[in-house]
């Protein structure tokens, strides 16, 4: 849309034209300020912990596992060199052999949400699902972070208190 | 020939004073914009709503993602 609609600017006489075609979700996606009716409002952007660890196909269990103890934010995301999340291993899967890797004991494509997402929505969606961990990325699959969803609730309880 | 740009470029291209237009719907750009942005949506854009912009200046449009 935004390509489109610097098209049109040109065909209208505008010279210097350009589209920022990430758009307004990766500009949010990286925290940075906004302005309007919704700015201010904490989502499950502002809920996600941005420095958690992560690990690739290949690193075995016991290298994900001193990781994981290291930082118990909850699974572990697999990610490659574009940080685009892959899998998740999950804090049970570390108990498996030490030899084994990422790859063989992780969930594949796990569901992932938006930063802009309503923390009622997910605040729902996790416990009607039983899911302890919101993975949270962009719309390319780049991961921003983890909300566990005690976090998501106890700040949507907040939000939604008199 | 509009050029693309990422964020890197874009917030450069902002301190140097270039014009942004959010292209969603008006809801949407109520709800949230991009600092500084002015609201054309994309089925308003004609002669009379950019004559608010100034054309010796660059423009960059965007919108929610990669749609």
């Amino acid at each position: 849309m935004s390509s489109r609609a610097a098209w049109r600017l040109e065909s209208l006489g505008f010279t210097s034209v350009f589209f920022y075609h990430p758009g307004k979700l990766d500009w949010v996606s990286a925290g940075l300020p906004v302005e309007g009716t919704a700015a201010g409002i904490p989502n499950l952007g502002t809920v996600a912990r941005r420095d958690v660890a992560t690990c690739r196909l290949s690193d075995e269990i016991s290298a994900i596992k001193a990781r994981m103890m290291s930082d118990p934010t909850g699974p572990c995301p697999v990610v490659n060199d574009q940080r685009i999340v892959l899998g998740l291993v999950r804090s049970d899967a570390i108990k498996a052999d030490g030899t084994r890797t990422a790859e063989e004991v992780m969930i594949s494509g796990p569901v992932t949400f938006r930063p802009n997402a309503a923390l009622e929505e997910i605040d729902r969606y996790l416990t009607d699902h039983k899911i302890g961990h919101a993975v949270v990325t962009t719309s390319e699959g780049e991961l921003i972070g983890l909300a566990s969803a005690d976090d998501v609730h106890r700040r949507h309880a907040e939000l939604a208190a008199p | 020939m509009p050029t693309p740009i990422d964020r890197s470029r874009l917030r450069e291209m902002l301190q140097a004073s270039a014009q942004l237009v959010e292209v969603l719907p008006r809801r949407e750009y109520d709800e949230e914009h991009l600092p500084g942005a002015i609201s054309i949506p994309l089925r308003e854009l004609n002669r009379t709503t950019t004559s608010q912009l100034d054309k010796s200046r660059p423009v960059i449009t965007y919108c929610y993602d990669y749609q």
